[in-house]
């Protein structure tokens, strides 16, 4: 009785936010459904109709489409390198007994803290622009031609400045991960003359597994949804080099206020975030167990 | 049994640590600095590190122009009570999955994290009618709503896998003594975790403080935080590095801070159940 | 702990006392732009809270493109937020024409609405009745660095040709000392790179459509004028130019980087005050070029004004506001408080003829022969089908102008080449207008 008392009472406790998600899931979803069918301009009251799957043909036709699904792609798989690989690599280097370890953890978890649109902004100013920024002064110091990032790497840059953000974030659990690690194991592996890469093909980095899951699932659920960096910074230029999926229908919301078209955009990414979901899922469906 | 470190190798290991350290902390200290140069300095060839004339006449403009302390408030109150009344949805929440896990668990957490994948951008304008109807435009009730809402996936992941690494044993001993659920979660189970709620509130109030798009968006003046603040900075006329840098450093200290008095706390709970 | 909680408790009780009489006063919420004369009037409007103790003033100052989202969105929803707004002249005309504006009828008796320069009041009227304010106009002008244009042994005239601005900017060229012979708009974005271009477009006698709203890139005259930007650039611009918008250019004019910078005509009062720029007392001024053999040059003309989104509960209140930071008045106070070259320019009669102005701003003559000069229903030497200087007069043109902009930002990077711009751009355009109606 108790047990079925309980579970009841489980599922009551589940309820409310599974309810409050599903709102918040089923409104703007159903919303957008619904204007993605009609042709819908916010400048242009007056001229609303039925268009079918006018707007789908003409967001799929956008000359930027496949070239923004492709930004998106490298922009995220560009990220996630940096920031699994260069985690996993100062996460080594802190977990080493250092000197005034606390400090060097209170520096480099810094970045996570700072909004976006503040690192965006420093960056773009104070570091990549190539007459007063810090790396052109930098790189005229040493007599050679500053570099020009957001116009000559655009996505590059672009890169850089979010993996600045999500690199703390990563190492840190990464050195939890680290530090969980049975020492014992290690000591018997070193006695028994394994060298250092192999101490860590097969011991650390198995051992690391699942942090590297956790942190890959969360930050493309971030990574995705990108937009204030590039908004900020190139504005999804030049041409079309730093237009991701979420830019493109931002510039159909609330540059052209194409409502409509917007919407279907909206559908179409959720779409295909929700593809990349399934397999991220599927990976950590595991992780779960 | 300690392992034997040799004292040249602790040094030389501690020198590259605090140069990556420094170096990924570096843009924050640049913009901290330069928020203390006049504009001529801010630019100047060679740059200027340490030696120029400290001012704080950046920040004085800066507040003459915009009221930094409501945007501060609203900033405080946004993130503080999103994160309130997520936690209050979302323990239950994670809680009863964690010790009372159905068939369908798994699917619904998986189903929670997938709404996270909505483009913003791509709802804001029905968001934005629906609103206005309600009259939610511009009140701090409303950002904190949609920003609760967008974190609550987050937060009942962290805390779920948090949960889960709390024993079972002690849960089944309290429920031989006949402890019921209620008296399970108020003696038994709270005080170990309290830990991972303390830092899920943390990662929260961060993720809601930054937040840029919807508070930008719903907000005016009245319920305007921080990030409506920095819009007003982002590109005005001729020099502006020095006032830039003093709005960003006003904009990010708060968190910041408390941010470095918190990570201890802050990095525990922050495995998502990466670390058995 | 006790301090505070009494000091808290009374605080709270002074507001309450105070509440009813706060209940009495109009609370106004202007949307205005982050540009130094909006900010300058901010600092200024304790004058206007003491003419009106009732109403109480709060500002939401945004970037100029933040600004624009959500003012739009704001409107388009009638979503109230917004007392009073800053809006451009490109928007004025298309919102009057929703019923999305307030029609600017009985204003004070001394505002005098004919004293507005005429072409000002043009671009912001339908059928004749004012529906924003003009806080301030400008055209675009020729500024260019007097010293460097001497040691170079190059003269600009007053009403240079293009041919005469690429020569100086090449001969002014000296990288390795960091002077840029040229500084021009590079920033993708319809009010950006496109404004620069759609009036050099203009003088060199290309449009943006014919009369059946056929886009023009395909034509030779835009042909012209995209390589010869890019190839000025590439030769004499300075590094990240695909990036410098107005402000970028200002700063690094200001900081004497740049020989010529032809931009908009408030710009002067920024390069010539002593206080912000290094070059103030080098800097001379010249129509904006015109390419050898066309009669036109550029039809740029902006202007930002103040507006009263029919959504609003307080619109008595508003026009207030609006009267008086548009008036003469405002205009002389600002003068009183930082001299006359500070002055909102480019939007009255009265200021132009006023002698202590013409002395106190070198570019003042120059300024208004520009605004004068502009026909902004006839924006180019070709029929067109639209209104509108250096921008389009349609809705749509904010998306097509940003995305064309994109296009041509590229090509000033390098990574593109100017003929495969042009078949984009040609190409994009023709896609939105024809899902715009347009083109049948």
């Amino acid at each position: 009785m108790a047990t079925l008392h309980q579970r009841s009472l489980a599922r009551l406790m589940v309820a409310p936010s599974v309810v409050l998600l599903f709102l918040w899931m089923i409104v703007p979803l159903g919303m957008t459904l619904w204007f993605s069918f009609q042709r819908y301009n916010l400048l242009m009251p007056g001229m609303e109709e039925f268009t079918g799957l006018g707007n789908y043909r003409y967001f799929l036709s956008d000359p930027g489409f496949w070239i923004s699904l492709q930004n998106t792609l490298i922009m995220v798989g560009g990220i996630l390198a940096i920031t699994v690989i260069g985690g996993i690599a100062i996460a080594i280097l802190i977990d080493q007994p250092i000197f005034g370890q606390g400090y060097v953890r209170i520096l480099v978890i810094a970045p996570f803290f700072v909004m976006p649109t503040v690192s965006a902004l420093v960056w773009k100013n104070m570091f990549m622009n190539p007459v007063n920024g810090l790396l052109g002064q930098v790189s005229r110091a040493f007599g050679a031609q500053p570099v020009d990032w957001l116009s000559q790497y655009p996505l590059f840059s672009i890169i850089v400045i979010v993996s600045w953000q999500w690199l703390p974030f990563a190492t840190l659990i990464f050195l939890t991960s680290l530090q969980s690690l049975d020492s014992e194991q290690v000591e018997a592996a070193e006695m028994d003359g394994a060298g250092i890469w192999a101490r860590f093909t097969n011991l650390t980095l198995p051992h690391m597994g699942r942090a590297i899951t956790v942190v890959i699932l969360i930050e493309t659920i971030f990574l995705l949804s990108v937009f204030a960096e590039i908004l900020v910074t190139t504005n999804g230029g030049p041409g079309y080099q730093t237009t991701t999926l979420t830019y493109l229908v931002y510039t159909q919301a609330l540059l052209q206020f194409d409502v409509g078209g917007a919407s279907a955009g909206g559908i179409i990414a959720v779409i295909l975030a929700n593809i990349v979901a399934f397999f991220l899922m599927r990976m950590i469906g595991k992780t779960l167990d | 049994m300690a392992r034997k470190v040799t004292n040249t190798r602790k040094w030389i290991f501690t020198c590259l640590a605090w140069g990556v350290a420094l170096l990924i902390f570096f843009p924050i200290l640049w913009t901290i600095l330069t928020s203390f140069k006049t504009e001529g300095d801010a630019v100047a060839t060679p740059p200027k590190f340490l030696f120029f004339d400290w001012t704080l006449a950046n920040y004085r403009e800066v507040q003459a122009r915009s009221d930094y302390f409501s945007h501060f408030m609203n900033s405080v109150i946004i993130a503080l009570g999103s994160t309130a009344l997520g936690l209050l949805v979302a323990i239950p929440a994670a809680w009863a999955m964690a010790f009372q896990p159905g068939k369908q668990t798994k699917n619904v957490l998986m189903w929670m994290l997938s709404t996270k994948m909505m483009p913003a951008v791509g709802v804001l304008i029905p968001i934005y009618i629906l609103f206005q109807r309600m009259g939610l435009l511009d009140s701090r009730t409303g950002v904190l709503i949609v920003l609760m809402l967008m974190n609550l996936p987050i937060i009942i992941w962290m805390l779920y896998t948090y949960f889960r690494e709390i024993p079972g044993e002690i849960l089944e001993a309290s429920r031989m003594d006949g402890a019921s659920l209620w008296n399970e979660i108020r003696y038994v189970l709270t005080p170990m975790a309290v830990p991972g709620i303390a830092s899920t509130m943390l990662l929260n109030i961060i993720l809601a403080w930054n937040e840029a798009f919807w508070t930008l968006n719903l907000t005016t003046s009245r319920a305007a935080p921080l990030t409506t603040f920095i819009a007003s900075y982002s590109s005005p006329e001729g020099l502006f590095y020095a006032k830039l840098s003093a709005a960003s450093t006003m904009a990010i200290a708060p968190i910041l801070i408390m941010g470095w008095f918190s990570q201890k706390q802050l990095v525990r709970g922050l495995t998502f159940g990466a670390v058995k | 702990m006790n301090m505070l909680i009494r000091s808290l408790l009374g605080a709270c009780a002074v507001s309450a006392l105070a509440l009813p009489a706060l209940a009495q006063q109009t609370t106004l919420t202007i949307a205005t732009v982050n540009n130094g004369d909006m900010i300058r009037m901010q600092k200024l409007t304790g004058d206007f809270t003491t003419k009106h103790p009732d109403i109480r003033l709060q500002w939401v100052t945004l970037e100029e493109n933040i600004l624009r989202q959500r003012v739009t969105t704001d409107i388009a929803t009638r979503g109230g937020q917004y007392d009073v707004v800053t809006i451009g002249n490109y928007e004025v005309p298309i919102w009057a024409k929703q019923n999305w504006l307030l029609p600017l009828d009985g204003l004070p008796e001394d505002y005098d609405a004919d004293d507005l320069l005429p072409a000002v009041r043009r671009g912001l009227s339908v059928e004749d009745t004012l529906y924003a304010a003009p806080f301030y106009a400008e055209s675009a002008m020729v500024m260019y660095r007097k010293d460097l244009a001497e040691k170079a042994g190059v003269t600009i005239s007053e009403s240079p040709t293009w041919g005469e601005i690429f020569t100086a900017a090449r001969a002014m060229t000296d990288k390795s000392a960091e002077i840029y012979g040229i500084c021009l708009r590079g920033k993708a974005g319809w009010g950006e790179n496109m404004a620069f271009l759609s009036a050099m477009a203009n003088s060199y006698g290309a449009s943006w459509f014919d009369m059946d709203w056929k886009p023009q890139f395909d034509q030779p005259e835009w042909h012209d004028t995209l390589t010869d930007y890019v190839t000025i650039m590439a030769e004499a611009g300075p590094p990240g130019a695909s990036t410098n918008g107005f402000n970028e250019n200002l700063a690094l004019f200001q900081q004497g980087k740049c020989g010529i910078w032809i931009d908009a005509t408030v710009a002067a009062s920024f390069v010539t005050d002593p206080g912000e720029s290094q070059v103030a007392d080098q800097v001379g001024f010249a129509r904006f070029p015109n390419k050898e053999g066309v009669d036109n040059h550029g039809n740029w003309l902006w202007s930002w004004n103040l507006g009263i989104p029919a959504s609003t509960t307080k619109a008595e209140a508003a026009k207030e506001f609006v009267a008086w930071a548009t008036s003469k008045g405002y205009t002389e106070l600002v003068a009183a408080q930082e001299g006359w070259r500070a002055a909102p320019p480019g939007t009255r009669t009265s200021l132009y003829d006023n002698p202590e102005y013409e002395k106190d701003a070198p570019f003042a003559k120059l300024t208004l022969a520009s605004i004068d000069g502009v026909n902004t229903d006839q924006s180019s030497v070709k029929e067109t089908p639209y209104t509108g200087g250096q921008f389009v007069s349609i809705p749509e043109f904010q998306a097509i102008g940003t995305a064309v902009g994109q296009q041509f930002a590229a090509t000033v990077a390098g990574q593109v080449k100017p003929e495969q711009a042009l078949t984009s751009a040609q190409q994009l355009t023709t896609r939105e207008m024809t899902r715009a109606g347009y083109i049948k």
